[in-house]
């Protein structure tokens, strides 16, 4: 695994607890951060939630499992599923490749665009890291 | 294994290790109504000699010389030696949970064997290791279907097994799911009517050949569950009619699963059997119990290993598909061994003697005064209403050394005088002829 300091984490991005990065936007992008795909090694599989469905936030939408582990996908802001990243279907390292770009996971159209507010930005979320390690 | 008794020395060196005076004080947290006070009633010991005559007499009471009519859910048949002698071989017999591919290739190819001979038996795409039995294959089914559809009732005919669906309700007693009973018709079949009218219907069950032998109309089964977009769950008893009759991959179904004695397995009192389960790929992740797959080693050598690891409980903990982590090694072996020594063309040849033999059977039977109660086509078993008075005609062929079916009224009131019969390879045209004879008396 990577030292903290080699992993990339965008200005532009929210973060969730869990590891979730969000893009606000239209609707809201989401995928796991680089932290998360580090942890996790090679991922093998991604199981998606319905398109069309809505969910609360901390709601649990999907699985990602890797060579070593299997993690839950939480939604880290409540909203409707309006896309799901079907090219992880076949090539579920993206996520690994490219967490932040053709990794990306799902989108959502948030129920209060305002909740990305409750996320961490991105110094917040290494200071977090840190005390992880 | 070694049987290592405490001797007196022994339980007195322990009390005083956790320091209590006798046994009596080790047990006092046991309510005292829970408790035995006088010593077990049993027999003195006997000798070896003695013990085997004991064993004999008490098989010979319990019909083992019998002409035997009777399957509902075990069943008679021939075993090859090739099946027996690699049965007994030691490097599978004495073999406890031998996954690890450094030094299980053997056993974990013969694994593999078995799940690609039951996936093109049932007509599916994948066949996990196999489950204890069938009637836990069934409800591990239930489970998985509430699972992939993420809805909570469950359909199931009442013409499944009544164990098995006694094993699916206790299994889903702790939780929030709902079995829904499907009644029969007068023809033997389940009555899919009200399965249109169920909410949150994660799948329709149904056995075929079913509980009374007859074969179910499973087509229009998973039509009707599929427009619901719930799962069309075949269970079965009796794989050997696959041999003749569509297997359920080919009706439709999303899972099949039972029993696989029928394949090699001695009846043996009712166990130990071997639950098979079978399903489409893209359900693979929700499939319970182990999975061995094919792969090639560093050297691009063939080599088999456990696969889809992550659905079991070692690594998925309390989210585990299903808190099975093993298989029934030795005996799935035996049915595979079973089936590679008839081959599809043994099988089909073995089949259409036991359905020869069964329509025989109803023939001479109903010359004899006795009437089908169910018109649906069957395999090697069907329901008969003896003459009256039924019961005194049952107990006389069995002193005269036939069992002459299943009484079916404990397990269906509604159904009085009628008998679950079985004829399969086993029996000969004199026995049958002799079965008939006798019940015309």
């Amino acid at each position: 695994m990577k030292e903290l300091r080699e992993l990339v984490f965008p200005d532009d991005l929210r973060y969730a607890e869990d590891h979730e990065w969000v893009r606000p936007g239209d609707v809201f992008r989401i995928g796991i951060s680089d932290y998360a795909q580090d942890q996790l090694g090679d991922i093998t599989f991604v199981e998606f939630p319905e398109v069309g469905v809505a969910f609360k936030a901390g709601d649990e939408v999907g699985t990602l499992e890797s060579t070593k582990a299997v993690s839950e996908l939480y939604l880290p802001v409540g909203g409707e599923i309006v896309a799901v990243n079907e090219v992880l279907d076949d090539t579920p390292g993206l996520i690994n490749s490219d967490p932040y770009g053709e990794g990306w996971i799902l989108e959502i159209r948030p129920s209060d665009p305002a909740d990305v507010n409750g996320l961490m930005d991105k110094d917040t979320y290494v200071e977090m890291l840190k005390g992880l390690d | 294994m070694r049987y290592l008794p405490h001797t007196d020395e022994d339980v007195t060196a322990m009390l005083q290790a956790v320091g209590l005076k006798n046994l009596d004080d080790l047990f006092r947290p046991v309510p005292a109504a829970a408790r035995r006070n006088e010593p077990l009633n049993l027999p003195e010991p006997l000798s070896e000699w003695e013990l085997t005559g004991l064993i004999e007499d008490l098989a010979r009471d319990m019909g083992g010389d019998h002409i035997r009519f009777i399957g509902a859910g075990s069943y008679e048949h021939y075993i090859p030696a090739s099946v027996q002698y690699l049965l007994g071989r030691s490097e599978f017999v004495t073999s406890y949970t031998p996954y690890q591919p450094e030094v299980s290739q053997g056993t974990l190819q013969a694994i593999f064997e078995y799940q690609t001979l039951v996936a093109r038996l049932l007509g599916l795409e994948v066949a996990n290791a196999s489950l204890y039995d069938g009637a836990s294959s069934l409800a591990e089914a239930i489970l998985m279907a509430v699972r992939v559809t993420r809805q909570t009732k469950v359909a199931v005919s009442k013409a499944v097994h009544p164990a098995y669906r006694r094993v699916a309700a206790t299994y889903l007693g702790p939780t929030d799911y709902e079995i829904i009973d499907l009644p029969y018709d007068k023809n033997g079949g389940t009555d899919l009517t009200s399965v249109e009218h169920i909410e949150g219907l994660a799948a329709v069950v149904v056995q075929s050949p079913n509980f009374f032998g007859c074969l179910e109309d499973t087509a229009s089964a998973a039509v009707l569950a599929h427009q619901r977009n719930a799962l069309l769950i075949h269970v079965f008893t009796e794989p050997l009619a696959f041999g003749l009759y569509k297997n359920p991959g080919t009706l439709g179904a999303d899972i099949a699963c039972g029993e696989g004695q029928s394949f090699g397995l001695p009846q043996s009192f009712g166990g130990p059997g071997v639950g098979m389960f079978a399903g489409l790929m893209k359900y693979v992740r929700n499939i319970p119990g182990r999975l061995v797959g094919e792969t090639a080693d560093i050297e691009g050598r063939r080599g088999y290993v456990l696969t889809l690891a992550t659905r079991e409980q070692h690594i998925r903990r309390e989210k585990a598909v299903s808190n099975i982590c093993t298989n029934a090694s030795l005996c799935a072996l035996t049915t595979a061994a079973y089936m590679a020594s008839l081959g599809k063309t043994g099988l089909r040849a073995l089949a259409r003697l036991n359905f020869d033999k069964a329509e025989y059977a109803k023939a001479r039977l109903q010359e004899a005064g006795c009437s089908l109660v169910f018109d649906r086509p069957t395999f090697n078993e069907f329901v008969v209403r003896f003459p009256k008075p039924s019961k005194m005609i049952h107990e006389r062929l069995k002193e005269k050394g036939i069992l002459a079916g299943l009484a079916l009224e404990p397990h269906f009131p509604e159904l009085p005088d009628c008998f679950l019969m079985c004829v399969t390879e086993t029996r000969t045209r004199e026995e049958i002829d002799r079965l008939a004879g006798e019940v015309r008396g």
